[in-house]
């Protein structure tokens, strides 16, 4: 049974974005102030259901409306149409600290913040020894935080945010602070929040962090949703539009290549390998021969060509790559549609799901087309090893 | 049961709500009361952070809070009092002065702060959902305190000097700081919203609460007034609540004036000015709510 925990439903968001703050200028603009107020639609259509032990990342590229959807399911922002119901304690761990007074001892503040977070007087009493012990910072205790390290004011502030007992816990980019023993600590304490059957909502740019974390993921464009799936799937699609934006952003080349080509197509084949289920083009067994084929038309007689083929995880992550310079191979003059196939022979490719990436470039490197997540498959085993390498590992233990 | 299959089990038992609603008036406003109730325990202990944060490593500390009044006192005692005379029309001038200043700055203090209280706090406010009432009410809360400690130096002095009306003390005294808490409280709402999303709005009232203090019999007497303006303006000068708070204040404190004349029904209109203020209150609070939906965006 699933208990849904956070529903969404058609919301919109609207920010005029208005200039001027003074009453003066408001005066002086009164007449214009609908011309000089801009509508910016942060979020447009946007449905969503969450159920309980779900964790879900957002993830998008900037000013996709990420994070004013978790302000929304929190609470901190109204929705201009639509609505959002929430079941059980919600926290947003959006900063760290909020509410700290500089002032006031760390004791003091642990309760002011514990407070603020939605906890009693009497459960912050009961979880206090708990808040200063996991802040490491013992000594400081009845110390001004004002004189904190930044260091120490993090800890304690994450110490008392995680005593808080959510049941839906939203996160927004604040395991990015902290040095690395502390992120561990803070993924640590994730890892610890979802096996207690606890929802995370967490927004992130890290495809690593959100697909380490997350069995689901929400990717926002523009104001709406437009992957709600595996973060393997959903982070591949964002990654594509990123590749994408990047295209579209890079400068002409002053000297581009005289030659033209396009890759109408890439397939995959495998010894002994299987059809795809899913969206996956294939699935194969570690030791399998891997087959890249393609098409590829040249609009221009193109001599001293360059294929490029490389094998990324899903994050982007590089698992191997060639490209026939380097192979030491020269290829044949081409000019109209011509084939290729390269082949990795037993390839010892530990499980996961993998992305292949094409491409063809004339013989100064310059690049004719790429076909970046041209194919896709996934290794399968019997599940003894972890990681992008296959191996059968056996054990003997002497004394 | 395991931690996580008890947790649905609780889960699955509670209602969904909905956040950020806007209700109806009546709904709305019991929602919202709901709420601050809630989060009676924060509302305390952000009274006390302000308390204690304005005094710690200031070695006079609380002591400090009684100076400032002192001073003042002290000043419109010696220049006012003595040397323009003002204690020939108005006897005891020193308690009659101090009750009209302790009164007004109980007033002006929950207008003043709780007009800045958001965007002070506009850290939490940008990050956490609470209700946001909380902040202008924790204002209302130090300026509570703050006038706590005067009042009971002024009825020290009063017993001191010539003693309190007690038949006043049980009537007018609650009526008048009621009518203030009122009225400041429902200011300070409507004010600290405002100020968001606009920005004057802080010296705009830092310069009414100029004003509005000559607009209160504090350091003159409504004999004065009476006898000056005519009727119509009397009755306007008597509708504002602090002028009231004033008067009823001064029928408790000023022993020495009880023969002046006052205005006629003063409990009366206390109790009106008591009922208004109420309405206002709740209609600062529902204008508050539906400013409060866009202040993540604005501050």
């Amino acid at each position: 049974m699933t208990i849904e925990v956070v529903r969404v439903e058609q919301v919109s968001k609207h920010f005029s974005i208005r200039k001027q703050k003074s009453l003066k200028e408001s005066i002086v603009n009164a007449g214009r102030a609908r011309r000089f107020r801009e509508d910016f639609k942060a979020l447009d259509d946007v449905n969503l259901s969450i159920a309980a032990g779900e964790s879900v990342g957002l993830v998008g590229p900037n000013g996709s409306g990420k994070s004013t959807l978790l302000k929304v399911i929190g609470g901190i922002l109204a929705p201009t149409t639509g609505s959002v119901h929430v079941r059980g304690r919600l926290a947003a761990l959006l900063e760290l600290g909020a509410g700290f007074h500089p002032d006031l001892t760390g004791r003091e503040n642990v309760y002011l913040n514990a407070s603020i977070l939605g906890l009693t007087r009497a459960e912050t009493e009961r979880y206090f020894d708990g808040i200063v012990e996991f802040s490491g910072i013992e000594e400081f205790i009845d110390t001004q935080v004002k004189f904190y390290s930044s260091g120490m004011y993090v800890r304690l502030a994450f110490a008392v945010a995680v005593h808080v007992d959510p049941d839906v816990l939203l996160v927004d980019e604040v395991l990015a602070v902290g040095d690395e023993p502390f992120q561990r600590k803070c993924m640590d304490k994730i890892r610890e929040f979802q096996s207690d059957g606890r929802t995370i909502v967490l927004v992130s740019h890290s495809s690593g962090q959100v697909a380490e974390v997350c069995d689901r993921a929400v990717v926002l464009e523009h104001g709406r949703i437009i992957e709600d799936a595996s973060p393997r799937i959903a982070l591949g699609r964002l990654r594509k539009d990123y590749e994408t934006q990047i295209e579209a952003d890079r400068k002409p080349d002053e000297d581009p290549s005289p030659y033209r080509a396009k890759i109408r197509r890439v397939s995959l084949e495998a010894t002994g390998g299987r059809r795809g289920e899913g969206d996956l083009d294939l699935m194969l067994s570690p030791g399998n021969d891997l087959v890249v084929r393609g098409l590829v038309d040249f609009e221009t007689v193109t001599d001293d060509w360059e294929l490029v083929v490389i094998v990324e995880n899903y994050l982007g992550g590089l698992v191997f790559g060639t490209d026939t310079r380097i192979m030491g191979e020269h290829l044949p003059t081409a000019s109209g549609e011509t084939t290729f196939a390269m082949t990795f022979p037993e390839l010892p490719l530990g499980e996961g799901e993998y992305v292949v990436n094409v491409a063809v470039r004339d013989r100064k490197s310059k690049p004719l087309d790429s076909a970046s997540q041209a194919a896709t498959f996934a290794v399968r085993a019997q599940g003894r090893t972890v990681g992008h390498v296959f191996t059968d590992p056996r054990v003997a233990i002497g004394q | 049961m395991s931690k996580a299959s008890e947790r649905s089990a609780r889960l699955a038992a509670e209602p969904m709500r909905q956040m950020s609603v806007q209700g109806g008036f009546i709904g709305g406003l019991r929602q919202s009361l709901a709420e601050i109730w809630e989060r009676r325990e924060l509302l305390d202990m952000l009274v006390r952070r302000e308390i204690r944060a304005r005094f710690k490593d200031s070695s006079l500390g609380l002591v400090w809070s009684l100076i400032r009044p002192l001073v003042q006192l002290l000043i419109y005692y010696v220049a006012i009092g003595k040397f323009l005379e003002a204690e020939r029309a108005i006897p005891d001038f020193a308690i009659y002065v101090f009750t009209g200043l302790t009164t007004w700055q109980f007033f002006s203090e929950i207008v003043s702060s709780g007009t800045v209280s958001i965007i002070a706090n506009s850290g939490i406010i940008k990050k956490i959902h609470l209700p946001r009432e909380i902040f202008p009410l924790s204002s209302v809360g130090s300026a509570v305190f703050n006038f706590s400690i005067q009042l009971t130096i002024l009825v020290l002095a009063a017993l001191l000097i010539r003693g309190i009306n007690v038949d006043s003390a049980l009537l007018h005294l609650p009526a008048a700081i009621l009518l203030v808490l009122i009225w400041g409280t429902a200011f300070a709402l409507f004010l600290s919203a405002a100020n968001v999303y606009l920005r004057d709005v802080q010296h705009l009232v830092e310069v009414a609460l100029l004003v509005g203090f000559w607009l209160s019999p504090i350091v003159y007497s409504w004999e004065m007034v009476s006898n000056t303006v005519r009727p119509l303006f009397a009755e306007i000068y008597l509708a504002n609540p602090v002028t009231l708070a004033v008067l009823a204040m001064q029928r408790t404190m000023w022993l020495s004036g009880l023969d002046k004349p006052y205005p006629d029904h003063l409990g009366l209109r206390l109790v009106i000015a008591i009922v208004v203020g109420l309405a206002v209150l709740v209609l600062a609070q529902r204008l508050f709510n539906r400013m409060q939906r866009n202040f993540a965006q604005e501050i």
